[in-house]
């Protein structure tokens, strides 16, 4: 039971990122390939209908964890304070600026949310890779398994750590990169019009340093935490994943060669979903590793504080719930391909 | 300032206290845009107005739905962040609701929102009168959630408690049926129909005094008026006097706090007017009624009803002062509610009188922040009575606050919610007085996502 839970919620927060992942790649991505009003429009049409249901999967996410595992929410919302207040507040300016901008047709008013709405959506990859950085690395936890970051020490991954290092960094660059190539394929996809041409157009380039990125950070990971290196032979879910993922990136740079842009977009969802996948399997059954040097142990799956009983009696719901989800998503992709009737 | 908690209980105040503002519309509006759109769908001459009234509506709505979400998110993750020992001690049974809402209400809500808002012309008529029914339902499972998380810290129940001190959830259905939390939810939600009717029946007030609108206008001022008339009596009979034996019964301290009563003994006087001197122990200046409270918390005149004397006073509510103002303000204003909203019926059914009644219009339009005002005042009235508890009984506030985050901290993201709410709240303010401004009149239904129908808007 406690697997599947930590399976469930790394299911959540993977489909998290692959949903919310390509719109706020596409908002950071609006101010570049979409020119004018009508263009943004068509980026925003675009997204408009999903990206509400795409970020509470965030919050379905922050859920699940909460219920399954409430000792590595407290310990990890607690511990990254100031970093989640900034993602707070980027999430407050991206909602606002995407609802606020349509309501007054001019110039000023809207150049100024789609501002907004682009840095925060740039920012968010940032925060979230650097976060998911942190917890590769590990934090310093207390015998009490608390911790506490500063934004940035010495920018060094070794104690005394903080949020921003040169690893942190690097994987919130990674994030930010490949989220907004993760948007240029949904956006080389779904709009009509000009946006559509001038984002495939991206689609190379922005896979081309994901393609020399993941490397890059894949060797880093394991400089960071050598340990998962000798873990790997015995986690044939580490290789699917990876496998996976490279599979996406083939497929988006040969569906893009072949103008296939629904090909790409799903090879883009593969990369993500693997390569979270693959970092899920090799940090089972941690959810909050501890840096080398800390006072108490890691906390993970079997001691984050729940019980057989609880989480049993969560899956009753979730079950219930999960499929009922699905439908509501299909019908809103349902209902936003459909064509406008012409009476009102 | 050592003391972090305090920061904690001030940045989850004020954040609270500002969120609520607009769910407790959309709530409300939410039934009405649904009354409106059920009016439309029944067909007749009417049903074009009805619709373009429900899309006026549905603009107010779609603002207050993008406030609501965007103040409502900070709230989940306050638990983690700000109340990290909380969350740690009851995680295990109030992670359920938290995330049974996003599960159950937040994808209704997220899905359905984006259909209302621009998919009339996608979906026709009945597709459209669905989309404001699962509006409807999501918001209002929504607020179930979060009643039945904070019924458990007013009157826990299903739990058991773990070897390692912290709970466990123990019966599933006695969690979710929180008898607590079915009361304060009955209450809470007709509160926020109280407020949908009242800014309803006043945007039609304003129309009807300019001589604007008027057809629109008086369609709101009839619906706001009638659901209002319903609301404010159903919010203080049978909801509201349930609540409040509730408290009376599980809450003693809560109760008496809250009345400003001190002392014990029969005959109890319920007190209208007055100022609690908690260092006395009295109320300055008192304007009683002998033996109603008896009669109010246990049906009968000679009653004893206790007071804060029988309550040791480490468990003592630890603002007894806001407490007694936040309940009287509450209680009064629901009272003038009835009133208003009573007299304003009677003059509508008397042939439509009130349409040409300026007073009462007037009453109309200056009573719409009253509502807002007691449903926060109620909200007060619940939370500090809690105190000095997390957990009623259980868990005391000042062990939930998260361990190492220090008051520097918890103040920087104060300061900065304040800094961002007041920008986004006077630019909501402006936005919404536009599109009053604008009125229901030429609303045509959206062409396409972003692009807002209604030829007016330049």
């Amino acid at each position: 039971m406690f697997e599947l839970w930590y399976g469930i919620v790394a299911l959540m927060f993977t489909a998290y990122v692959v949903l919310d992942g390509y719109d706020l790649g596409a908002g950071a991505l609006h101010l570049f390939v979409a020119k004018d009003d009508a263009e943004r429009r068509a980026v925003i049409a675009a997204i408009g209908p999903y990206w509400d249901g795409n970020e509470v999967v965030l919050l379905a996410a922050g859920g699940a964890l909460f219920v399954a595992f409430p000792d590595a929410l407290a310990a990890g919302l607690s511990g990254f304070y100031l970093a989640i207040f900034l993602v707070l507040w980027c999430l407050i300016g991206r909602g606002i600026g995407i609802e606020f901008r349509s309501h007054v047709e001019e110039p000023m008013w809207r150049g100024f949310w789609d501002v907004v709405f682009c840095v925060s959506s740039a920012l968010l990859p940032v925060l979230f890779g650097a976060a998911l950085g942190n917890l590769i690395r590990g934090v310093p936890l207390t015998a009490d398994g608390w911790f506490q970051l500063t934004l940035f020490t010495h920018f060094r991954p070794e104690p005394p750590v903080g949020i921003l290092d040169w690893y942190t960094v690097l994987s919130g660059v990674f994030a930010l990169v490949a989220l907004v190539a993760h948007g240029a394929t949904f956006l080389a996809w779904h709009p009509e019009g000009p946006v559509r041409a001038k984002s495939a157009q991206r689609v190379r380039p922005l896979y081309a340093g994901v393609a020399v990125l993941f490397p890059l950070i894949t060797v880093a990971t394991l400089t960071v935490r050598p340990d998962d290196l000798a873990a790997l032979p015995g986690r044939p879910l580490a290789w699917l994943g990876m496998a996976l993922a490279l599979a996406g990136i083939v497929t988006v740079f040969v569906a893009t060669a072949r103008a296939r842009s629904l090909a790409a977009f799903l090879g883009s969802c593969a990369f993500l979903a693997g390569m979270l996948g693959a970092t899920a399997a090799c940090l089972f059954p941690q959810i909050v590793p501890a840096v080398g040097g800390s006072a108490g142990p890691a906390i993970t799956a079997y001691d984050a504080g729940n019980t057989e009983a609880g989480l049993r009696t969560a899956l009753g719901w979730w079950a219930v719930g999960f499929p009922i989800v699905v439908v509501y998503f299909v019908i809103v992709h349902r209902v936003h391909r459909r064509p406008i009737r012409a009476a009102g | 300032m050592d003391d972090a908690a305090f920061w904690h209980r001030l940045q989850f105040a004020f954040t609270i206290t500002y969120h609520y503002l607009f769910p407790q519309l959309t709530m409300g509006l939410a039934l009405l845009i649904f009354v409106m759109k059920t009016l439309a769908l029944r067909g007749g001459p009417t049903a074009d107005r009805w619709n373009q009234a429900a899309r006026f509506w549905i603009r107010i709505f779609g603002l207050n739905f993008a406030m609501g979400v965007a103040t409502g998110i900070p709230m989940e993750f306050q638990f983690g962040t700000n109340w990290a020992g909380f969350s740690r001690y009851a995680g295990n049974v109030v992670g359920h609701t938290l995330a049974m809402e996003g599960m159950f209400a937040f994808f209704l809500e997220s899905s359905f929102l984006a259909v209302l808002v621009w998919g009339e012309r996608r979906v026709g008529p009945v597709g459209h009168w669905l989309a404001a029914l699962a509006l409807f339902a999501g918001s209002w499972a929504s607020g179930y959630f979060i009643i039945m998380t904070n019924a458990f810290m007013q009157h826990p129940v299903g739990y058991a408690l773990g070897p390692d001190g912290r709970l466990v959830l123990a019966d599933f259905a006695a969690f979710v049926f929180n008898p607590w939390g079915l009361a304060q939810y009955a209450h809470t939600m007709v509160g926020a129909v109280v407020t949908g009717s009242f800014v309803v029946a006043a945007v039609g007030a304003f129309y009807l005094l300019r001589g604007i609108h008027l057809d629109a206008a008086r369609r709101f001022v009839a619906v706001g008026v009638v659901a209002g008339l319903i609301s404010s009596v159903l919010v203080a009979f049978p909801t509201g006097d349930h609540q409040a034996k509730l408290v009376a019964k599980h809450q003693p301290g809560a109760r008496a706090a809250m009345e400003g009563r001190f002392h014990s003994g029969p005959y109890a006087e319920i007190t209208l007017i007055g100022q609690p001197n908690v260092k006395e122990r009295r109320i300055d200046n008192p304007l009683q009624v002998p033996g109603v409270l008896s009669f109010l918390a246990f049906g009968a005149f000679h009653t004893d009803v206790p007071g804060l004397d029988t309550v040791p006073e480490e468990n003592w509510p630890d603002n007894i002062e806001l407490l007694y103002y936040a309940f009287h303000i509450m209680v009064g204003l629901g009272t003038i509610f009835i009133a208003l909203m009573g007299l304003a019926t009677l003059l509508l059914a008397w042939r439509g009188r009130l349409f040409t009644s300026r007073p009462v219009l007037w009453a109309l339009l200056l009573a719409f922040p009253f509502p807002y005002i007691a449903n926060t005042a109620g909200w007060m009235t619940a939370e500090l009575g809690r105190q000095p508890w997390l957990v009623y009984g259980m868990f005391r506030t000042k062990d939930g606050a998260s361990p190492l985050v220090h008051p520097g901290s918890a103040l920087f993201t104060l300061i900065g919610f304040a800094g961002i709410y007041l920008v986004l709240g006077v630019l909501f303010l402006w936005l919404i007085s536009r599109e009053i401004a604008h009125g229901p009149d030429g609303l045509e239904a959206p062409h396409e996502y972003g692009v807002p129908g209604g030829s007016a808007h330049v």
